[in-house]
Parts: C-alpha cells; sequence; structure tokens
C-alpha cells in the first residue's frame, strides 16, 4: 500500500465513522424542519445551512453518507454473487452453457447502463415509500450489475477448468459439485474480491445518477443522489457554494476508492 | 473470416432484434392499464360497439397471439402509442432522433479529439509530470456523476454536446493513455528507439497502428458511453432529444415508449460495436 492509497483508506474510514455517527452528530434528524431558517445559509446552528424546506443540510450530508455508504457495498454484494454463480458456473461447465451465459451478458453490456437503471427503475412503483425507495434503488443495482463481473468470472473459471489440478482431480473421480466448490471457487476468490470493491463507486455513481433524475431514493430520506438535486435550481457557483459540499463528498469518496483500488483493477481484468 | 464475423454479428442483432420485441410485448402486457380501454367509456358508443371492443381485445388476452401480433406490428414499423404523450412511438421518435444524433456526433467527436490529443501528448513527451497532471484531470471528471456534469453545463451555459464529451473524455482518455504507454515496452518499439527512430515517427509510425484496432473497440463502446450519457444531459438541460423522451417515459411508467427507446438504443450500440469490431477485424488483416 503506497502513501496515497494510505490516505485515501484514512479518508474512507472518517467519512464511513462520520456517517456511522450521524445519531450523535446530527441528532435532529435529517427531516426536522426549521421553518424560521428556510434556505438559510451556514450559521453555526447549521454548519452547512438548511434547504428550501428548512432542513439541516449538514445532517442531510451525514445521514445521506450513510446510506449511499453502506447500501452501495451491499449491492455489490449481491451482484458479485451473482457474478460468481452465473460466470463462475457457466465458464466452469463450458461449452453450451458458458456460449449462452456470455450471449446473455453481451446483451445485457450493449445496453447503456443508465438505460437500463432507468428502464427497469419504471417497472416498480415510482410513489413509494422512502425505505422501499431505497432497498429498490440498491437491489436494481445489485441485481443489473452482475455482467462485466460475469464476464470476467466466466474466463477464469474457464481457464481453471483445464489446469493441472482439476483435471488431475476429475480424473481421481470428483464429483462436479465437490470440484466446483473445492477446487474451482477458492481460486475464484481474488477476482471476486476485487470485482466487489470496483463495483463499490461504480454504484454510487449510478445512485447519484438516479437521485438527481429524480428516481433514486424517495423523499424525505437523503442520499447523494437526493443532495445533490439541490444543485439543479442553481444560477451561479458563487451564489451559494456551501451547495457543493456533498458533490465534494462524493467525488473524494469515489477517488478514494478509485485510488484504493488502483490495484485490484489488474487483479479484476 | 471477415464474412463470417459479419454473419456472427447479424445473427446477434436478429436475436436481439426477437428477444427484445418479446421482452417489450411482455412488459407492455403486464403494464397497468394493459386491460383498460378508454374508447370503452365514450358515451356515444352503444352496448354492441361496446361489446365489440371487449371483444377484439379479449384477442389480446391469448399470449402467443398477442407476441405475433405486437411482432408483425413492430415489423411494419408500428412501435405503438405512448400511454403518457397519446402519440405513436414512431412519430416521436422521428421527431426527436436528429436533435440526440447531432449531441452525441458533435459530443463524441470532441471528447474523442481532446482524448487523443492528450493521450498522444503525453505519449510524445513521456514526462511524468504532464502524465500525472492529465491522468488526475481526467480521473476527477470519472469521479463525478454524469447528471451532475449536464447540471455544471446548465450552470455554465455551455452545449450540452460538450457535457456529453465530458462524460465520455475521461473514459477514452484512460483507455488510449494505457494502451500507448503499454505499446512503448514492446520489444520493436524498444528497439526502433534504441536505434536513434525519432519520437514522432515512433509514434506515428510504429506505436499508433498498433493500438488502432483496439481504439477502434473502444471507439464502438464510447458510443455506448455516450448515448447513456444523453439521458442526464438532455434531461437536466432541456433538450428535448431521445434521451429526455427516455426520461419522462420513464418518470411516468409509459412502459410501451421506454422499452420500444431501450431496444433501438440496444440496436444502435450493438451496431457500433459490430461496425468497429469489422473495421478492427480489417485494420489487423491489413496488418497482417
Amino acid at each position: 500500500m503506497n502513501l496515497w492509497q494510505k490516505l485515501a483508506c484514512a479518508v474512507l474510514a472518517v467519512v464511513l465513522c462520520a456517517s456511522v455517527a450521524a445519531n450523535w452528530l446530527a441528532p435532529a434528524g435529517y427531516a426536522k424542519q426549521y421553518r424560521e431558517a428556510t434556505n438559510a445559509p451556514p450559521s453555526r446552528t447549521h454548519w452547512l445551512g438548511t434547504d428550501e424546506i428548512g432542513r439541516d443540510r449538514f445532517a442531510r450530508i451525514l445521514y445521506g453518507t450513510r446510506v449511499s455508504l453502506l447500501l452501495a457495498p451491499a449491492a455489490a454484494l449481491l451482484s458479485t454473487v451473482m457474478a460468481a454463480f452465473i460466470g463462475g458456473f457457466a465458464g466452469y461447465l463450458g461449452g453450451i452453457w458458458a456460449r449462452m451465459a456470455m450471449a446473455v451478458t453481451d446483451l445485457f453490456l450493449s445496453l447503456p447502463w443508465l438505460f437500463l437503471l432507468i428502464t427497469a427503475r419504471a417497472l416498480m412503483p415510482l410513489n413509494v415509500s422512502p425505505l422501499f425507495s431505497v432497498m429498490v434503488t440498491f437491489l436494481l443495482l445489485g441485481l443489473l450489475g452482475w455482467t462485466t463481473a460475469a464476464r470476467v468470472l466466466c474466463a477464469t473459471a474457464g481457464s481453471l477448468r483445464s489446469t493441472d489440478f482439476v483435471c488431475q482431480a476429475r480424473a481421481a473421480g470428483l464429483s462436479k459439485r465437490r470440484l466446483f466448490w473445492i477446487h474451482v471457487m477458492p481460486n475464484l476468490k481474488p477476482v471476486l474480491y476485487a470485482q466487489f470493491w470496483i463495483s463499490i463507486p461504480v454504484f454510487i455513481l449510478s445512485e447519484a445518477n438516479l437521485g438527481i433524475l429524480g428516481l433514486g431514493v424517495a423523499e424525505p430520506l437523503p442520499s447523494w443522489g437526493s443532495l445533490l438535486k439541490e444543485l439543479e435550481g442553481m444560477v451561479s457557483v458563487g451564489e451559494e457554494p456551501w451547495k457543493f459540499v456533498p458533490l465534494i463528498l462524493l467525488v473524494v469518496v469515489v477517488m478514494s476508492f478509485q485510488l484504493l483500488l488502483s490495484g485490484q483493477e489488474q487483479v479484476a481484468a | 473470416m471477415l464474412r463470417a464475423k459479419i454473419a456472427g454479428h447479424a445473427l446477434v442483432l436478429v436475436a436481439t432484434v426477437v428477444l427484445g420485441g418479446f421482452l417489450s410485448a411482455t412488459l407492455v402486457r403486464l403494464a397497468p392499464g394493459f386491460d383498460a380501454d378508454e374508447q370503452q367509456l365514450d358515451p356515444h358508443l352503444n352496448t354492441e360497439s361496446v361489446q365489440a371492443l371487449r371483444a377484439a381485445r379479449q384477442l389480446d388476452h391469448n399470449v402467443w397471439r398477442f407476441y405475433f401480433s405486437y411482432m408483425n406490428r413492430a415489423a411494419h414499423g408500428d412501435l405503438g402509442t405512448s400511454l403518457a404523450l397519446g402519440q405513436p412511438v414512431r412519430t416521436l421518435l422521428r421527431d426527436r432522433a436528429p436533435l440526440t444524433l447531432r449531441l452525441l456526433s458533435v459530443g463524441l467527436a470532441l471528447a474523442w479529439m481532446a482524448a487523443l490529443s492528450l493521450a498522444l501528448t503525453a505519449a510524445w513527451l513521456r514526462r511524468s509530470t504532464y502524465d500525472v497532471l492529465t491522468t488526475m484531470v481526467s480521473g476527477t471528471f470519472l469521479c463525478i456523476p454524469a447528471a451532475v456534469l449536464a447540471l455544471l453545463s446548465v450552470l455554465w451555459n455551455v452545449t450540452g454536446s460538450l457535457a456529453i464529451a465530458l462524460i465520455v473524455f475521461p473514459h477514452v482518455y484512460r483507455y488510449a493513455r494505457n494502451l500507448l504507454a503499454k505499446s512503448y515496452t514492446l520489444p520493436h518499439i524498444i528497439t526502433a528507439r534504441a536505434r536513434g527512430l525519432g519520437e514522432g515517427r515512433v509514434l506515428f509510425w510504429h506505436v499508433v497502428p498498433g493500438v488502432a484496432p483496439q481504439l477502434l473497440a473502444v471507439a464502438g463502446v464510447s458510443v455506448s458511453m455516450a448515448v447513456g450519457a444523453a439521458i442526464p444531459v438532455e434531461a437536466l438541460c432541456g433538450l428535448a432529444g431521445v434521451g429526455q423522451l427516455a426520461w419522462q417515459a420513464a418518470l411516468a411508467r409509459d412502459l410501451p415508449l421506454l422499452v420500444n427507446i431501450t431496444i433501438l438504443v440496444t440496436l444502435v450500440t450493438l451496431l457500433a460495436n459490430c461496425g468497429a469490431d469489422v473495421i478492427g477485424h480489417m485494420v489487423r488483416g491489413q496488418d497482417s
């Protein structure tokens, strides 16, 4: 781990700790409205001001960070598990299974990611409770984000199929299931690990895109996407610069992930 | 070999259309209000007319008949009617496609010009400071959501195509830079440089032709990226293109419109990828 990666790790740790401690750092919560101070600039009571209906922006950023930072890994885990099953199994079985799995994967990959997401999101009801909207958003990210990882895993499992130790195990009479779980799967772990970490910043950015387009997490629950939606009505950058804090935080977090993962990308490929 | 490749791609395209058609028909059939027909509420219609309308809709209850008639209509250019806008999908797409095409072509051209000029300069200069600087700039753009870049383009009053260029540029730059940097470690390039060949000659005679097929593949992928970027850019910049139409359809849960747009977009991106693959194959063929 080089100096930049250590710094990225520290930044992520601080942001994660702050978001987890949101209940203590901002005890009033993300939904409380200060009606006497709507659209207020930063002050001692409201460090980053308030939004148009008087909610404390600092509290909303903390809670929004928690939503994005905790659920993006959950979605990444789901997509990695799906990729392991679909890509790993297909690659291990080879032949028609691998070709079929790759044809489906290619079809998914040929669709622009955002198009796929908004089409799938539109199938779900939009007028839902905030908690359900969070679940739907991140579940969709997880369910649709497995394709790239599946492609890599299929290729890796396919190459493992013809290795000496697998051939020897097969010749010794090991069943297919045992062979897959005991010999193939453990060797897929580095790729799975890399794919999991690579998916996190992708899902964070995707949720932000969906949120800005009004298809993400429903109000009043904050997420980075819904917080960035505030930039929509701005006239100039100098007007209310504190509205850019969620964007700066998002860029710093995603950049930290990118720095941390610079070594993992080679493993994933 | 080339014919086999083209035939393979054509097969994939046909399969996509058939599968996409089935998917489209399924979603339209499952969509809320599928069975409802406003005409039946018309007080001017008598009982026989209403019965006739109901009988006509009953035919759609047979899944296979519905799929067949849906695909048949689609093959004849009838893509259905938008639930939210009440207009034929075909008309909506025909009206909005030119703007999106213009936006995408200018955006892609700008992104490629910026990415290639920066990557080639980085490869030519081979100075770490310049390389770090350009990598940092492109890396920063990679960390900004596409929708935020679209919002910033509205804020700074720049065109939508520039926003698309800024979204696509860092991806293209990263690939191009990595490909060019990797090429400089190849034995024949090291030999050419060791023999005293000028940097410009090495770059344009030996490095660029070697990476051309891979860059063509990236060109195909960049079309897909640009099409994806068209949604936030058109939606947030108020541009009446296909991207904005898709966004409006998603918000209104207008499935016939949304699914048809998605299939169209899939076809466009598949065609771009196939074209890039075939041209790349031809370039490789010429080299060998």
